[in-house]
């Protein structure tokens, strides 16, 4: 790990200024992607700006309409939060399946989306509930957030605040793991909104992507049924050491088939 | 006096401080004026250096030295040795390249030695690491053996031009030509064993440190065998005299093998604390570990199984490519010749057997030994064939092992060995009613039910372990001898401290070898400490390795035992007016026979030191004796496995559902650490059947699954709940009847798991590791073909 400058803000203001002031400032949230690269020399931040100090980033409100999760909340809380598994047991299942036990009680919603690592699984649930991202300057929708691999709509100096779920009628993630990192080498989003169908696919492609046709079927008839039959094209799908673009490709629709299956459970 | 040691459960005396922090590895060991090396390694598989430029780097804020080829060189050091000369079918000795600690004018593989920094502290050694400037003119690199041969591939050595090391035969090839010219049925498959990385859970380090007071050296490193260590180290490649040299391997974390050699960091930071006057440590980051420790397996085989109508083996015939990476490491040559050809009989009665193995230099890290080591590799080639040819032949893949088991010992087999002893009928048998064989359909039934494949596979296994005589291994080529020493040091006051060659990393010695001592001594296991991993304390060592250290450190002990009784005896005598041939012993009393006349050990050896009422003109005093051991023949466990597993076949996903192991590994002194060792060895078996696997890039020769992300170990949640259980016939030629359980797991799971799911598919083979997306292929093809 190469030296660097550390700072523990205690207000959003303050680490708002210092993300600027370095020449290569990052935010620490859980550390559970940057630390790993920066021991292994991959990654060189001049500061890091460290923002665990800062309280109103943290919990979990749920008023029966919106789960609003703060940024710096841990995977294990949310996992384990009685009002998101009343309001949203999927995405409690979602948080409980990210990497494993102290990834879960360190790792927080915020760093993840600012990340945006393919594999994440965070991503598949903003962007299948059509969440909305809060950020010390903006409100941004999912559609809006994710705009490639590790790239996101945020700004310099930006920085998540809260995240903001409608409550979805009825939803499910499935995932299928990476056997050896356990992040999603699949993992399908499927949520049935009231209004409409939304199917969100993370690990496949480069950044998490909704998927239109499964959409277009399941709004139709919201069955397993419906997605069976629809194929993901593997073009521009990641095909690497454990999976070829065409084992994503055909992975996407069996994941999507038991997120359904396991959404009317 | 106390219940009998031997098979007892005992608790592992060494979990105390293995569980609350308290143990002692290289990387606790810190000395006054400790420095810290960070070595430079090569980012090509294969490039020229054309020039080193150190001065940056020893510009840096607390660098002290930095050195490179050329200055191990000037001073003379030698190249890693390799412990055993193969001989060719051309009667040629194999190719035997330099193998500099340090690359001197070329690297030959991602992660090779370049450079070695050493600062005042590992963080400076490491920024100071990237400062060195080296020039590199990168060559074509070759990954794959079989590529490796081929006309026009890259040339590693300069005296290995078709990059071959040795081709080397074992068998009667007439023989087995003329047997599969009368076959009714031939079985044939092609298979790759995957390449593995052994991923101990302690990374290697080293920490050495000059006296200049007596012009001494100590060097702490994780070893499995520190006398061998320091044997190579000082004869071969510094030059030293052994009583300069000490070797410690204090509390090390698994090695796997992967721990038995000689590595160039080792002599490098021991080399540098004398130039630098100061002790120089290396800890290997995990990074470092995928790149530079020895890698397992990694062979390409065809084989062919010769059979008569009814299903009874005439021939085998086996052709291997070995990949030995860039360079030999310590024992790479010995591992895919004598201890994998010589194991192809299995436990059937074949009675010619042929098989030839070209080892070659590749672009890769080097291969040797780890857990199993020729044994996994034999294992599974024989098994594969068998359960195939069984399917060939529609015969249930039990009953073609019945027809051809072995059943009369000793039995000498067409590849050299001779099995002292073993009931392989009864193994399988009891594997089959463990495993519930016969409910076996109906499970299968209920599988499909839910949309799932399930299938069973066996394994019939045989494992040499404890290689030996010296003589004969001696003329195969082996450079150094095959016994173990152990020491019995019997204190005035009646407790025991025991020295053996043996080490322990993991397998749980100081309470099993405590056991064996304290049993026959009648003592309680407290009164008695093991003392192993120092060549100070030790008297000599072969350390540990081939699941050798029961069968044959333990007899040493067994034997030092043997010469305190008999010297007990003559004290006794003494003591108690009494001829020593009227002397009996049992547990650690000493009777005069028909009398009710008798003294304990602890009174034996007291007198021994405080030798007032003693037969000094007749008897040295004290109580200390040492053996050495040197076994007259290999121990051979042997076992039945029967695998059943699970597959998804929407995502090719395999659950290995039940997996039954009965293994016999003649007598056994704590069943508890046995059924460990076996776990252990089990899973470390599927891992290589279904996850892990060794990926390097076919053009640039990168390592693709340098890291656990992208290396697939198998965790608890991966592997079931095994059902283990032993049968025992008691090796012949050693006092405890044991034979070793340390590899069996390993050796047999692979050909269990993958037999299990070609049943479960109905194929005749798959590659391994049978990941999700490999079963997926095989199913869709399947389904096309359909």
């Amino acid at each position: 790990m190469h030296a660097f400058e550390y700072h523990r803000p205690s207000s959003l203001a303050d680490a708002s200024k210092l993300a600027t002031k370095g020449a290569d400032a990052k935010l620490l949230a859980g550390g559970q992607s940057l630390v790993q690269t920066m021991k292994l020399r991959l990654s060189a931040p001049s500061d890091l700006v460290d923002l665990n100090a800062i309280g109103e980033l943290r919990g979990i409100k749920s008023d029966g309409k919106t789960v609003t999760i703060g940024a710096m909340t841990r995977h294990a809380e949310v996992a384990s939060s009685a009002d998101v598994k009343k309001a949203i047991p999927a995405l409690a299942a979602l948080a409980s399946m990210i990497g494993d036990r102290q990834v879960r009680h360190q790792g927080t919603i915020g760093g993840s989306l600012a990340n945006n690592d393919p594999a994440a699984d965070y991503p598949a649930a903003v962007l299948g509930l059509g969440a909305t991202v809060v950020t010390n300057k903006r409100r941004i929708e999912a559609d809006k957030f994710f705009k490639g691999m590790f790239e996101t709509a945020l700004e310099g100096g930006e920085i998540i605040t809260q995240v903001s779920f409608p409550v979805p009628k009825r939803a499910a993630y499935t995932k299928f793991k990476n056997p050896a990192s356990r992040f999603a080498i699949v993992g399908v989003f499927v949520a049935d909104t009231g209004s409409g169908v939304r199917v969100a696919v993370t690990g496949a492609g480069p950044s998490v992507f909704r998927q239109g046709d499964m959409e277009k079927a399941l709004s139709a008839r919201f069955d397993p049924a419906s997605v069976a039959s629809v194929k993901q094209k593997a073009d521009g799908l990641n095909s690497d050491l454990h999976a070829s673009a065409e084992y994503r490709a055909h992975l996407v629709t069996v994941m999507a088939k038991r997120a359904v299956e396991a959404a009317m459970k | 006096m106390a219940t009998p040691l031997i098979g007892a459960r005992v608790e592992r005396k060494e979990d105390y401080r293995f569980l609350t922090g308290a143990g002692q590895y290289t990387d606790d060991v810190a000395l006054p004026r400790q420095t810290y090396a960070v070595f430079v390694r090569s980012p090509h598989a294969h490039a020229k250096i054309k020039s080193i430029k150190k001065d940056e780097a020893l510009k840096a804020p607390g660098v002290l030295a930095v050195y490179t080829g050329e200055d191990l060189a000037a001073a003379k050091v030698g190249g890693l040795p390799c412990g055993w000369l193969i001989t060719g079918t051309d009667g040629q000795p194999m190719k035997e390249p330099p193998h500099p600690p340090l690359a001197q004018g070329k690297v030959r593989y991602v992660g090779d030695h370049v450079a070695v920094v050493i600062a005042e502290s590992q963080s400076a050694a490491r920024d100071a690491a990237d400062l060195v400037q080296v020039d590199y003119e990168p060559l074509p690199a070759v990954v794959d053996a079989s590529k490796a041969t081929q006309k026009g591939a890259p040339v590693l050595h300069d005296i290995a031009p078709d990059n071959k090391c040795y081709t080397w035969a074992l068998g009667d090839k007439a023989a087995v030509d003329a047997a599969f010219a009368k076959a009714a049925h031939v079985t044939k498959l092609d298979f790759i064993n995957n390449r593995l990385i052994p991923n101990a859970i302690e990374p290697r380090a080293a920490n050495a440190t000059y006296s200049r007071a007596d012009d001494s050296y100590t060097l702490y490193v994780a070893s499995q065998n520190p006398h061998v260590e320091r044997l190579l180290m000082t004869a071969f490649v510094l030059g030293l005299p052994e009583h300069k040299v000490r070797v410690v391997a204090p509390d090390v974390g698994g090695g796997f093998g992967s721990k038995i050699y000689l590595y160039a960091e080792d002599v490098a930071v021991t080399w540098a604390s004398r130039q630098l006057g100061r002790p120089v440590k290396w800890t290997a980051e995990r990074s470092e570990s995928f790149v530079s420790d020895a890698h397992g397996r990694d062979h390409h085989t065809v084989a062919e199984m010769a059979m008569d109508r009814d299903g009874k083996f005439l021939a085998m015939r086996v052709h291997t490519t070995a990949n030995l990476g860039a360079y030999l490491s310590t024992f790479a040559t010995c591992i895919p010749t004598i201890l994998y050809a010589t194991l192809l009989a299995g436990q059937y009665t074949t009675p010619a057997i042929y098989c030839e193995v070209t080892a070659v230099f590749t672009n890769t890290a080097p291969v040797d030994a780890y857990r199993g080591a020729g044994r996994p590799e034999a294992t599974y080639v024989v098994e594969r064939l068998v359960e195939t040819a069984a399917r060939d032949m529609k015969l249930d893949p039990a009953e073609i092992r019945r027809r051809n088991f072995i059943r009369t010992f000793p039995y000498q087999t067409p590849v050299a060995l001779m099995y002292d002893t073993g009931n392989y009928d009864a193994t399988l048998d009891a594997a089959m009613k463990m495993a519930d064989v016969a409910g076996f359909p109906k499970r299968k039934e209920e599988a499909a039910k839910r949309g799932k494949l399930r299938g069973l596979g066996y394994t019939c296994y045989i494992e040499a372990c404890g290689i030996a005589p010296s003589n004969i291994a001696g003329a195969l080529g082996a450079r150094a001898g095959l016994f173990e020493a152990g020491e019995i040091r019997m204190h005035p006051t009646g407790s025991v401290t025991v020295f053996t060659g043996s080490h322990s990393h993991g397998q749980g010695h100081e309470t099993t070898f405590a056991q064996v001592v304290a049993d026959r001594l009648g003592l309680p296991i407290e009164s008695v400490d093991i003392v192993h991993g120092d060549t100070s304390k030790v008297l000599f060592g072969m350390g540990t390795y081939g699941s050798r250290s029961i069968a044959v450190g333990g007899t040493a002990i067994v034997k030092a035992l043997d010469k305190i009784v008999a010297k007990g005896k003559k004290i006794a005598a003494h003591l108690m007016e009494a001829a020593e041939t009227d002397i009996e012993f049992d547990r650690g009393v000493f009777k005069v026979a028909g009398t009710d006349k008798q003294k304990t050990i602890g009174e034996v050896a007291f007198a021994a030191y405080v030798p007032h009422n003693y037969p000094l003109d007749k008897l040295e005093p004290g109580l200390n004796e040492n053996a050495f051991y040197d076994p007259t023949n290999f121990t051979f466990p042997a076992g039945s496995y029967v695998c059943e597993v699970e597959i998804d076949p929407d995502t090719g996903v395999t659950k290995v559902v039940k997996f039954t192991a009965v293994d016999d590994f003649g007598k056994i002194i704590n069943p508890m650490i046995v059924e460990g060792q076996v776990h252990g060895g089990l899973t470390q078996g599927i891992g290589q059947a279904l996850t892990e696997n060794c990926r390097y890039d076919p053009e640039t020769g990168q390592l693709l699954s340098g890291s656990f992300t992208d290396y697939c170990i198998p965790r608890a949640d991966d592997v079931p709940s095994y059902q283990l259980d032993t049968r025992e016939t008691p090796c012949t030629h050693n006092p405890l009847g044991v034979k070793g359980c340390g590899e069996a797991g390993a050796i047999g799971a692979p050909a269990a798991v993958i037999n299990a799911i070609t049943d479960a598919l109905g194929v005749r083979d798959l590659p391994m590791p049978a990941t999700a997306e490999t079963v997926w292929k095989v199913i869709r093809a399947n389904r096309k073909a359909a």
